[in-house]
């Protein structure tokens, strides 16, 4: 009896996998739920958009594109876990993770199973393992660190500067560049500290900051916890002016941290929805009711570049498709694609943003 | 020293509502020996009945902050209590007699279900509400330094001062009191002489959510947000200020509450911030080790 049982569930499972393969699989990993679920949701949107442009126009070498989605919430443990359900999914291509914890890790089990991702992850270790499947469509934290210190070094020469970061893979490591960049252009930070993610209550941190006079903090960590910081720093009495990295794209951080978000200004790539190409894309998305802020575009980029690799190389195999990826040049909406041989992007260029009134800008 | 005072302003806000979540979980273990999961997500539940309340108030154009407030705390404590008694009933009530693992295990579930059902219809994004209590007043013009105690901040003091005595007087002095003290100590003898137990149990849940409630609503005009997922740490924090203090101990609770605010701040304010954490449960073990049934609590006498 049990052995009947066994073979008919070994039965299903077989049938399983070979229906999931009737279209071509593709994956998109990040936090669609947890605390940073908006982004996961960016990411989906413009996913999704990306497929059904992608299938309208027939596909990828006369296959249909189907979308898989895996949640790992930002948790490493988690992460492993979806990518194993993708590679048994079988997907020939993996947009993702997002936080750099749980890209790190999933990006192990794509590589033993060959498949071929294209992240937004920007924790530099993403990409300086020696892993030949990983190709990263964003810039480095050491870049995005530079170019951040650098410009806290000298439009606040001579003012008190904390670094803080949230003790995340992506918030220590860029918190750690700015620092280095601070330091390298002259300016020493007063304070150096790290908060703990998720908590409600940053009154300690603003209050010490304050005692230090400090004016400019300097911030790796994700834009939830700046918005706390920004509002009870207001509360204290504490004008604070950040600056951050590129997750402060987040709208969400002006909803909680009110009119206090005026003085929050990141680094990010050039703003994408600015390219004049991707111009019918971003209609297409305000016409949909979706803002391509943030990761929006990222995700139909890099379904894009799927997309143009397989058709370059008349192939989803990964041999072919890694090739194809790091040799070409493609058109995608966030510009034009091309990666060196660790698999960062040629050029990357950040610039400063700052938000005001509740839409983001350069900064001047 | 003006910092050490801004920072004691600070550490007992977040003790006070450390505190009135704890003493949700001390009750019902003190009851009925569980550790009820669930109970950081009725905080986080109440949090958001709080926002609604807030946002309907708004657009039926209430000005009067007073008035505001007790609506939005009349209406969390209601609705918050329901789902206390919902919980109970659903996941623990069936459960009762089985393994002690078992309602465990449910209230685990009831959590995730509870984050999730939020999330789903609530959505992700972080719910904000304006600023209901701006300001305060300057305490101490110190050099270099001023000492500030927001109205918020006063407020969750107080209401946790009032709430805690009233609560104490409740237990010591009420029939339901009396009644909930008798099964605590013994659930059997205690339904021989008459007391309702099933009903005991489930208002003690009711209450246990209603001082969440206030939790909620404190938060909710303290930190002006607040997302499906703030009842995680809250929760573990507060379980962990129940079980410093005593698990099963209700005086217990509040000092645990009030004990890790103040580690909290202090610990930031003057040493490594990154470690704060580590000093928090770091004083548990060591108490623990000390006093195994934590600082107020009775050590368990084995029934016979």
């Amino acid at each position: 009896m049990k052995k009947t049982l066994l073979a008919t569930a070994v039965l299903a499972l077989g049938g399983f996998s070979t229906s999931a393969l009737a279209d071509l699989a593709v994956a998109i990993a990040g936090p669609m739920t947890g605390q940073y679920a908006s982004a996961g949701d960016q990411i989906r949107k413009g996913a999704e958009m990306a497929i059904a442009d992608i299938n309208a126009r027939g596909g990828v070498l006369g296959e249909k594109l189907k979308l898989e989605v895996g949640d790992d919430a930002c948790d490493p443990k988690q992460a492993v876990s979806v990518a194993n359900t993708m590679v048994n999914k079988g997907i020939v291509f993996m947009h993702g993770h997002w936080c750099s914890s749980s890209t790190i890790p999933a990006s192990e089990v794509y590589v033993e199973s060959d498949i071929p991702m294209a992240t937004v992850s920007t924790n530099p270790q993403v990409t300086e393992r020696g892993l030949k499947n990983i190709f990263r469509i964003m810039g480095r934290d050491d870049q995005q660190g530079l170019v951040a210190g650098s410009y806290i070094a000298e439009k606040f020469a001579g003012k008190k500067v904390a670094v803080v970061d949230d003790k995340s893979a992506y918030g220590k490591g860029l918190a750690d560049e700015m620092a280095k960049a601070m330091e390298g252009k002259g300016l020493k930070p007063t304070l150096r500290e790290s908060i703990t993610a998720g908590e409600k209550d940053y009154s300690g941190i603003v209050t010490k900051l304050k005692q230090a006079g400090v004016e400019v903090m300097a911030y790796g960590g994700y834009h939830t916890e700046v918005a706390l910081i920004l509002r009870q720093a207001q509360a204290a009495g504490l004008q604070l002016t950040v600056m951050g990295g590129d997750t402060m794209t987040n709208s969400e951080l002006v909803t909680a941290a009110g009119p206090a978000a005026d003085n929050v200004m990141f680094t990010f790539s050039p703003d994408p929805r600015k390219n004049p190409d991707a111009a019918p894309v971003v209609e297409k998305f305000r016409a949909a009711k979706t803002e391509p802020e943030g990761y929006v575009l990222y995700a139909y980029a890099a379904m894009q570049l799927f997309e143009q690799a397989a058709t370059a190389a008349k192939s989803t195999k990964y041999a072919d498709l890694e090739k194809a990826m790091r040799a070409g040049s493609f058109k995608t909406v966030i510009g034009e694609l091309a990666f060196d041989a660790k698999g960062d992007q040629k050029a990357p260029g950040f610039v400063v943003y700052r938000w005001q009134g509740g839409k983001y800008d350069y900064a001047q | 020293m003006a910092y050490a005072l801004q920072q004691l302003i600070n550490g007992l806000t977040l003790g006070a509502m450390y505190g009135l979540i704890a003493i949700g979980y001390t009750m019902v273990y003190g009851i009925i020996g569980m550790i009820n999961f669930a109970h950081g997500d009725i905080f986080m539940v109440s949090a958001f009945i709080a926002v609604t309340a807030f946002t309907i108030l708004a657009a039926a154009d209430v000005t009067s902050i007073p008035l505001a407030l007790t609506f939005v705390l009349i209406v969390s404590i209601f609705f918050t209590s329901a789902y206390g008694w919902a919980v109970e009933r659903t996941a623990y009530r069936p459960l009762r007699g089985s393994t002690r693992l078992a309602p465990l295990i449910s209230a685990i579930g009831m959590s995730i279900f509870l984050q999730n059902s939020v999330q789903l219809t609530q959505g992700a994004r972080v719910k904000p509400i304006p600023p209901v209590l701006e300001g305060g007043i300057v305490l101490w013009d110190a050099p270099g330094f001023t000492v500030q105690i927001g109205w918020s901040q006063m407020l969750i003091i107080v209401t946790t001062v009032i709430l805690m005595t009233a609560f104490t007087w409740m237990i010591t002095q009420t029939p339901f009191g009396r009644q909930q003290r008798a099964c605590e100590q013994d659930r059997t003898m205690a339904s021989l002489l008459g007391v309702n137990v099933d009903r005991t149990i489930s208002f003690t849940f009711m209450l246990g959510a209603a001082l969440a409630a206030v939790a909620g609503v404190m938060v909710t005009v303290y930190y002006g947000v607040v997302d499906f997922f703030i009842g995680f740490l809250a929760g573990i924090k507060a379980f962990t200020a129940a079980v410093l203090g005593g698990i099963g101990s209700l005086p217990g609770a509040m000092l645990g509450g009030l004990l890790i605010g103040l580690i909290e701040s202090f610990w930031a304010a003057y040493l490594w911030a990154e470690y704060k954490d580590v000093a928090t449960f770091g004083i548990l073990c060591l108490v623990l080790m000390l006093r195994p049934s934590g600082l107020l609590g009775r050590p368990e006498v084995e029934k016979v």
